[in-house]
């Protein structure tokens, strides 16, 4: 990451000097093939796994069986708090210590260990090389080629043009190293951390799968392209949330972040076939330039275009309403929800706002709807992180908390800003979650050796791991510093771009400002609340981290003293990515470094907001729209305010944290109640918004489900088989003439010469 | 054709010269002459002693028919342009020939074992079939109207023979006599339609009829021609078995030795319909007004019917007599669809249908035992199972009757209901889908039973097979059903150039202006 970070402040001298010369794209077409490569590879390897453990394949439940292939994976349960105990129980029962390392391992179980990280470090080295080819000559346009043409349609009203294109611009370039980078490091914890599975190739094969869509998602040269991507991160989420589909609250949780999906699925679809009617192409590169000159700034049309795509978005990047597929996401492997619902799908959404900023800055209303939703999102997934017990958990809501903080950014047309968030959250969410994997591995594993039954995941039952597991605890320290806001940790430049430009926009000086009151709007109000919101959230957020770490790591162990003994951290493939990733958390804020911050000037990091300048060419058609449109931001001025208050929050939510729960002798999950009054157990029951949808919408559309099904039965199914009985009542009466009788045959030959001659004569 | 030139064949037929008749009759003389040798042969073997055919007398009839297919090559590419003759020469003729002797074949090679088994292997048998596609080939391959009726005539007296061939079995018998009552009835009728027609236009020469209803000249005789055309419509109706003209054909198809059955609703069909073609689709063609609305009853009903009635079959031969009643229907939109496509629609469809059905017909015989016929649905229980090979290809055919895709008569009935569309005839295809969707049934229903009940005992289909010749036949059927959909190109555009050369006219000639009929 420093190598991508030095390369960045590189970016800017090479943008000054050279702009002109042209960029040839090294093999870009490798990138998306490694990992597809790899898929089919681990695929071919988990089905002979499969088909070897098929004669032996005893009865579900078979405590043999299990002794040696169950997994020993903790999150096994990791899901609804109620079932764990049971869960537990049974689990012990059955596969005591043995399910760590036996004999010598097959080869369909250690080859995944080689191939699965390899095809995606190899995928990393391929994007470096074109990284620093774009660094070199910084084109100002996308390179676009098509492979082969997908879906050509000709059709008299406007002919479909769908190439099997890749599209390598500055954004599409960052992504990728983000997906690959982050990837390839997670793979390698993968490796530590699954190996024992006895479903180890599978899920390797199906996190390769997940990068091959995931890459195909941002490196899509056009609308359609894009949705295949998005469609195939959507299965591989379900693949994986459900990868222990034996367990029937794992199935059903993939189920519900499928269904939840399809609804923004629907508004993606919705919106492409809107574009496509208006402006008859859904490349990238033609829609962004058809755009401004076929739809009115502020209409109906972009503005529908928008919200249609935002549902979209709200959907994969689990936003309000749609949020409440993320924190159930979390009963898969603990590595997924590191890549998948935290780096790299869930912010797919954030990517597709950013990739048609052109649209968004035409559509002020869409955008700012988009600014208000991302902040009830980031203040109310914050809330609710506030009470949860279960650590997963806790970074699941911070996620989709700071997934709202991007898209506040990206809906006040702060798209740089949201993308740099994107990227550092990356950096030290997906290094707190692997750090968590950590946690529960261990915790697991010394649970594992007392048969006892505690939840391996709940805060409350560990306590005083920094001595235990020092790497992880310093690792996952400096990411609850960056996600806090603290400086110089990347998560503060981040987030303090985004209320920075909250605070600008109260002031008036946004671009979207000057949109909205184009359209009659007084946005600097809004922006006022944003800002608020944001900040409170901010504040939040800096709280509920603080008061994870310290259950987590400070205090007295409260494990157990037998346990205590087997607490230990875990092998250097857990470790390493630990340490790369947080000091990527540490050093990746300096990327875009942004006006009046001391740290720029007494370190001399070059010009700073090296990312600004990096992504310009890509955001170029929406400062286009925003000058032809006369809303174009007015200069900046710079404001010590928002920068102030963002820094005294954060490190003001750790100390509320450090001193309301440091001294108080912390308890075990048996001890300690789940709240202790109202607004905490509202906080808990997470609003009973899971309670209301399944009120609402669930029993609703099981009502109405069971009322078709009757329907079908009765109505449906009946005509048809009123049809059928017709049919042979009137096979039998018809059937009635044939007696066997010549003298009948000839006279009903007779009656037919009779009707012919009839019908001829009377013609 | 170089082959057929050495031998001095003309390239340009002129059938005002005698001499010329030989070559534009090359395939019936081939046949007659074979049929003979095939009655002479067997009457030498046998002597005046009371026994059993040798089995060398089928293979004969096989070499008779191959000749016969051979000579009709020499058709290929030719062309009559007198205006008179009493043949027609175009590729119409040659394709319509080859489906009967396709058919003839289908019936001989099924019937083998099958004719032993019932103790009515005599030679007459197999001569009787090759008079009998004689009769198809005359009939079909007509120009005249007296030529039709001829045709017709030597088609059907060795086919009432054949129903009634196992005269010690009353049901025979009984088909027989039907058969043949009714069908001397119906014979009348058409006779007395072309006497009318002749009366109205003064010729039976299919040509010149077209021609004088093409001009619209008003001959005078508008009520004598619709008389003349409607008994014709009623002769042609009972041959090719549509409603209401239909009822012999279930008891007639029952009672007959399935081989012959087999030949009834294949070769009968095709040349019945053929004839049809000739007559309505060109000779009356101008007059369409007139008999395209009956025609167009006659199908629909016919297609109706014929599928209700067949659902409440429970003896699997009668279904299939029914089901080939109820293609007769189809042929009927592809004939009223008119034009290329659907002439052409119609030869694929009659090609497609006559492969199919004597399959089927092959495995009913390979169901059959000594002495029973063995042909109810429970007979069938279990056969897919214990029989895989016959299961699997009984249904390859249930399914291509039934117009399932991946066989030859989804693509027949797809380009039937594609020329109905294009001519016009939309409600008929709409009919034709509702009708065959009723078809699914009753074909399906026996693929249910012979892969999903159990046989009626143990061992209740251990004697179920046919001799080698006969299993090559059917699987030859069957592989070309299969094969006909892949490869449904190559027959569809030989079907096109032959519905084109129907409607060639003949080269106007200068030297014979006034048709020289006989009855002229």
């Amino acid at each position: 990451m420093l190598l991508l970070q030095e390369a960045a402040v590189h970016a800017t001298s090479a943008a000054a000097g050279q702009a002109g010369e042209s960029f040839a794209a090294f093999a870009p077409w490798l990138i998306l093939a490694l990992p597809l490569l790899g898929f089919v590879l681990n695929g071919l390897l988990s089905i002979t796994a499969a088909r070897r453990a098929l004669p032996a394949l005893p009865p579900v439940g078979d405590p043999h069986w299990d002794a040696h292939h169950e997994p020993s994976e903790q999150e096994h349960h990791a899901h609804g708090d109620d079932a764990h105990p049971a869960a537990h129980a049974d689990d012990h029962g059955a596969h005591g210590h043995d399910a760590h390392g036996h004999g010598p391992k097959p080869a369909t179980h250690t080859l995944p260990s080689f191939i699965a990280p390899g095809v995606l470090i190899a995928a990393f080295a391929v994007a470096v090389v074109n990284f620093l080819r774009m660094l070199a000559a910084h084109p100002e346009t996308a390179w676009v080629h098509e492979y082969w043409s997908w879906m050509p349609v000709n059709d008299p009203t406007g002919a479909l043009r769908v190439g099997a294109a890749i599209q390598l611009d500055q954004l599409s370039m960052l992504m990728t190293l983000v997906i690959t980078g982050v990837g390839s490091l997670i793979h390698v914890f993968s490796v530590g951390y699954m190996k024992e599975d006895p479903g180890y190739p599978r899920y390797m094969a199906y996190l390769n799968l997940f990068v091959f869509f995931m890459l195909t998602l941002v490196l899509g040269a056009s609308y359609p392209l894009m949705f295949v991507g998005w469609e195939g991160v959507g299965l591989c989420s379900y693949l994986l949330i459900g990868f222990w589909f034996k367990e029937r609250a794992n199935a059903d949780a993939g189920k519900k972040a499928f269904i939840v999906n399809r609804i923004g699925d629907f508004g993606f679809l919705i919106a492409m076939f809107l574009l496509f009617a208006n402006l008859g192409t859904l490349n990238f590169a033609e829609v962004m330039e058809r755009a401004p000159a076929q739809m009115a700034f502020g209409g109906a049309v972009v503005t529908a275009v928008c919200l249609f795509f935002f549902l979209g978005a709200a959907g994969k990047s689990a936003q309000i309403p749609l949020y409440v597929w993320l924190p159930d996401a979390m009963a898969g492997p603990t590595p997924v929800s590191a890549l998948i619902h935290a780096a790299t799908m869930v912010t797919a959404g954030v990517y597709l706002v950013a990739r048609s900023a052109t649209l968004f800055t035409m559509a002020p209303v869409a955008s700012l709807v988009v600014a208000l939703v991302g902040t009830a999102t980031a203040i109310f997934a914050a809330s609710i992180g506030l009470k949860q017990w279960d650590i997963k958990k806790i970074l699941a809501y911070s996620t989709v908390s700071q997934l709202g903080f991007m898209f506040a950014a990206v809906g006040m047309g702060a798209y740089v800003a949201g993308v740099f968030h994107l990227m550092t959250h990356a950096f030290f969410k997906a290094c707190l979650f692997l750090g968590s994997g950590a946690v529960i591995h261990a915790m697991h594993e010394a649970l594992h050796h007392t048969h006892s039954d505690m939840d391996a995941q709940d805060v409350r039952n560990m306590g005083g791991l920094r001595r235990y597991l020092p790497v992880t605890f310093w690792t996952m320290g400096i990411a609850t510093l960056a996600i806090a806001g603290v400086p110089p940790f990347a998560g503060f430049f981040s987030k303090d771009e985004i209320t920075g430009a909250a605070w600008d926009g109260a002031h008036g000086q946004l671009p979207l400002a000057a949109g909205l009151a184009k359209v009659g709007i007084d946005g600097t109000l809004w922006f006022g609340l944003i800002w608020g919101a944001l900040s409170i959230a901010a504040f939040m957020t800096a709280f509920y981290m603080g008061r994870m770490m310290i259950y987590t790591f400070f205090g007295q162990n409260r494990t157990g003293e037998e346990e205590r003994k087997h607490l230990h951290e875990g092998s250097w493939t857990l470790t390493l990515p630990l340490v790369v990733l947080a000091l990527a958390s540490t050093f990746g804020g300096f990327l875009n470094v942004e006006r009046e911050v001391p740290i720029v000037r007494w370190f001399d990091f070059g010009q700073g907001e090296a990312l600004h300048r990096w992504l310009h060419p890509v955001l170029a058609g929406a400062d286009q729209v925003a000058e032809a449109n006369g809303i174009a931001g007015a200069a900046v001025e710079p404001s010590a305010v928002p920068i102030a208050v963002a820094i005294l929050l954060g490190l003001g939510g750790l100390a509320l944290a450090w001193t309301m729960l440091s001294r108080r002798a912390l308890r075990t999950a048996a001890e300690e109640p789940a709240y202790a009054n109202g607004v905490e157990r509202v906080l808990y029951h997470k609003y009973y918004v899971d309670e209301l949808y399944d009120r609402v919408v669930v029993r609703t559309v099981g009502w109405l489900s069971r009322l078709q099904a009757g329907f079908d039965r009765y109505v449906v199914d009946g005509l048809v088989d009123f049809g059928g009985k017709m049919s042979e009542w009137l096979g039998v009466a018809l059937g009635r003439f044939q007696t066997g009788q010549v003298n009948t045959y000839a006279f009903a030959i007779l009656i037919g010469v009779t009707l012919v001659l009839y019908a001829f004569v009377h013609t | 054709m170089s082959f057929f030139a050495a031998l001095g064949r003309p390239e340009v037929l002129d059938l005002a010269r005698q001499t010329h008749y030989f070559w534009a009759l090359l395939p019936e003389i081939v046949l007659t002459l074979g049929a003979m040798l095939v009655l002479i042969v067997d009457v030498i073997h046998k002597g005046d002693r009371s026994e059993p055919s040798r089995g060398s007398i089928p293979v004969l009839t096989l070499a008779v028919l191959a000749a016969t297919a051979l000579a009709n090559t020499a058709l290929f590419g030719l062309r009559d342009v007198s205006a008179n003759g009493m043949v027609a020469v175009d590729g119409f003729r040659t394709f319509t020939n080859f489906v009967y002797l396709v058919a003839a074949a289908l019936c001989i090679a099924i019937s083998m074992g099958y004719l032993e088994r019932r103790g009515i292997m005599k030679g007459e048998f197999h001569a009787l079939v090759l008079f009998a596609t004689l009769g198809m080939m005359l009939m079909g391959g007509s120009r005249d109207l007296i030529m039709t009726f001829i045709g017709l005539e030597v088609m059907s007296v060795p086919i009432y023979v054949l129903v009634g061939f196992d005269r010690m079995d009353p049901r025979s018998s009984e088909a027989s006599l039907k058969y043949f009552l009714l069908g001397a009835f119906s014979s009348g009728f058409f006779l007395y339609g072309i006497a009318l027609v002749f009366g109205a236009v003064g010729s039976t020469n299919l040509t010149y009829i077209a021609e004088t209803l093409g001009t619209g000249t008003d001959h005078g005789h508008e009520r004598l021609l619709m008389a003349g055309m409607a008994l014709t419509l009623v002769g042609l109706g009972f041959k090719v078995a549509a409603i209401p003209f239909h009822m012999w054909t279930p008891d007639a198809y029952d009672g007959a030795p399935t081989p012959v059955t087999a030949l009834m609703s294949t070769g009968v069909k095709a040349a019945a319909f053929a004839a049809f073609v000739r007559i309505f689709a060109v000779a009356f063609a101008d007059a369409g007004a007139q008999w395209v609305p009956v025609v167009w009853w006659l199908a629909a009903v016919t297609m109706v019917g014929a599928n209700l009635v067949a659902l409440t079959q429970g003896s699997v031969k009668r279904m299939l007599a029914y089901s080939s009643i109820a293609h007769a229907g189809y042929l009927l939109v592809a004939l009223l669809s008119g034009g290329d496509t659907g002439k052409a629609a119609f030869l694929f469809y009659i090609l497609a249908y006559t492969v199919m059905t004597a399959g089927a017909f092959g495995i009913v015989i390979a169901n059959s035992r000594d002495g029973e016929e063995r042909v109810t649905l429970e007979d069938y229980a279990g056969l897919g199972l214990e029989k895989p090979w016959l299961g699997a290809a009984f249904s390859i055919f249930l399914l291509s009757l039934a117009g399932f895709p991946l066989t030859a008569g989804f693509l027949g009935k797809l380009y039937i209901l594609r020329a109905a569309v294009e001519g016009g005839q939309a409600q008929l295809a709409v009919i034709l889908v509702l009708a065959s969707l009723v078809s699914y049934f009753y074909y399906l229903r026996v693929i249910v039973v012979m892969y999903m009940r159990p046989a009626r005992s143990e061992g209740w289909h251990a004697g179920a097979g046919l001799p080698l010749a006969a299993r090559t036949a059917v699987l030859a059927a069957c592989v070309v059903v299969v094969a006909m959909f892949f490869a449904g190109a190559v027959p569809m555009r030989w079907a096109e150039q032959s519905a084109l050369s129907l409607w060639r006219q003949p080269a106007p000639v200068a030297a014979s202006p006034a048709p020289a009929s006989l009855f002229r």
